[in-house]
């Protein structure tokens, strides 16, 4: 598969080198060969159980790759979550027994506190200010004192992120992160990533089940598929990107992904107007 | 309308939690008169002023023999070898439960072994506790731990793995260390089914307890109660048994309300009573 963004001389940030994953017989992904720049947004598309996640993880650490480099920054990708890497989950992110405002300043506080894990004094200070000015890009400053437990879905998403931030890392991941968001609140949030992703020059990659929140979103968009299926024995193939679509460009939208898009964009509509009545 | 869907207002809520205690209370009285009426030396149901007789001279008199107030001597010996008990269980429970659900390594080899300890019953191992330790207060403090302590180990390690696993992963992307996530994390978030568990456990605290008085003790309830047994003196004994109710009620309303002002966040929508 050709990259349209290997003309650019720049190192890339995330290199992905013939990458396999199998859990024995079953093969999850097969042949994986993608570079990604450093600020590219990438979506991540494709059905359900086609190893979306599986590659998340392996971008977050947890899970090893079976055969070939995952290479981060030219090294290789370390074997446990860092900092290099923040996530944001659909749910779960927040810690409930810290209010919005000490959610935040976690991620400050392990670096400044290695044994208590707490800071006091004029440092907790700074961070305390750090902490608020994320929350208030976030749009979270008027529920600094809040527990994620008194938050809407949405405020909850946001805190997450604003926690991520914190630890200013160059590669963010999303794990479905408004799959359970309303439709009102899911556009308010596509605004802010946008936002920070441009401000903050992020890579960021995000699995998402909407395929037009990915192509809105995302300066490229992964789609995952498996290209031969064998019926009598399917998990004998794996998944493979099978369009690797950089959306700044000039190259047309693939004709069968044009009219997924639409479909789901009607059916999305006919659910909305269902609703409404 | 359905049973099941009618409520009681809050006036007739009360009333209702009240009745079964009257009609206790009333049911008594009656026996006991009755049975007095019959035989005025009657030992098993006494008439309330032999309890009032009973309660001024255990509680309000210095005993004749050794010049203290019995009762209070009783709760105080009795409270301590709770409390020691319990809170030292309470403290290995939380350590090891936490370090069980987090640190494969460490489950491995000790969740096999906590497991078997809490399927030795421990009033099986008493006669070998008073071997070891001896008959002092050290026997008595080691059957309450040995009885409940595994209790809580497991609950807390339950407790510990059920954390989301977002959680612990969000945390290292923050930077956190194992120790800091432990600490800051994990922690905090075990303390408040930390407390539920020891007031599920003080019913079996005070069963060991009593039980290692009445075999082994100089004072205490549950001494007291087996002593005076001898002489059929249940004006004594029911006031006793009434006493320990209402410090059991005590000490799980304290915990209750140390919880709720502790860790408002474990309370609220969507947390636990």
């Amino acid at each position: 598969m050709t990259d349209p963004f290997i003309k650019n001389t720049v190192e890339p940030i995330i290199e992905i080198k013939q990458v396999w994953k199998e859990y024995g017989d079953h093969i999850v992904l097969e042949k994986l060969n993608l570079n990604v720049q450093a600020g590219e947004f990438i979506s991540i598309v494709g059905a359900s159980g086609c190893g979306k996640t599986t590659l998340l993880n392996m971008l977050l650490g947890t899970e090893d790759h079976s055969r070939g480099d995952v290479l981060l920054d030219g090294e290789p990708m370390p074997k446990e979550p860092n900092a290099t890497r923040g996530i944001v989950f659909q749910k779960y992110s927040a810690f409930p027994h810290l209010n919005a405002l000490e959610n935040v300043m976690l991620g400050a506080e392990f670096a400044k506190a290695p044994f208590f894990g707490k800071v006091l004094g004029k440092q907790r200070k700074e961070i305390k200010e750090k902490a608020l000015e994320m929350l208030t890009a976030v749009g979270l400053g008027h529920a600094a004192a809040k527990y994620p437990s008194e938050l809407s879905g949405g405020m909850q998403q946001r805190l997450a992120i604003a926690q991520a931030l914190i630890k200013e890392p160059r590669i963010l991941l999303l794990d479905e992160p408004f799959g359970a968001l309303d439709p009102g609140i899911r556009k308010d949030m596509h605004k802010l990533v946008r936002e920070l992703w441009q401000k903050r020059g992020l890579t960021i990659f995000m699995i998402t089940h909407d395929l037009s929140e990915g192509f809105s979103l995302g300066s490229r968009v992964w789609v995952l598929d498996k290209p031969r299926i064998d019926p009598q024995q399917p998990e004998r193939y794996g998944a493979q990107v099978v369009y690797d679509i950089a959306l700044n460009s000039a190259q047309a939208i693939p004709s069968t992904i044009q009219t997924l898009i639409e479909k789901e964009a009607t059916a999305k509509d006919a659910v909305q107007e269902n609703t409404h009545e | 309308m359905r049973l099941m869907n009618s409520k009681p207002s809050r006036s007739v809520r009360l009333i209702l939690n009240l009745l079964p205690f009257v009609l206790l209370l009333i049911i008594y009285t009656v026996a006991s008169d009755a049975r007095l009426l019959e035989n005025p030396s009657d030992k098993l149901l006494p008439s309330w002023s032999s309890f009032a007789d009973a309660v001024q001279r255990m509680a309000f008199e210095p005993s004749k023999r050794t010049g203290e107030y019995l009762l209070w001597a009783d709760t105080g010996a009795s409270l301590e070898r709770l409390f020691f008990g319990v809170g030292i269980s309470a403290l290995i429970g939380l350590v090891l439960g936490v370090i069980n659900g987090m640190l494969p390594l460490f489950r491995a080899t000790l969740s096999p072994l906590v497991t078997a300890i809490s399927l030795i019953p421990p009033m099986a191992i008493l006669p070998i506790l008073f071997i070891v330790f001896g008959l002092g207060e050290l026997s008595k403090v080691m059957l309450i731990i040995i009885g409940i302590c595994p209790i809580l180990i497991r609950d807390l390690q339950l407790r510990t793995q059920s954390l989301p696993a977002e959680q612990l992963l969000k945390a290292q992307t923050l930077g956190a260390n194992t120790w800091q996530i432990m600490i800051r994390v994990v922690l905090p978030q075990v303390l408040p089914p930390l407390l539920s568990a020891v007031r599920l456990t003080l019913g079996s605290a005070w069963l060991f307890l009593i039980a290692g008085e009445a075999i082994a003790a100089t004072e205490g309830l549950g001494y007291r109660i087996f002593l005076i047994r001898r002489y059929l003196a249940m004006d004594v004994i029911l006031p006793y048994v009434l006493w320990i109710a209402v410090l059991a009620f005590l000490m799980d309303t304290i915990l209750r309300l140390i919880s709720k002002r502790a860790f408002p966040w474990y309370h609220g929508k969507g947390g636990e009573e």
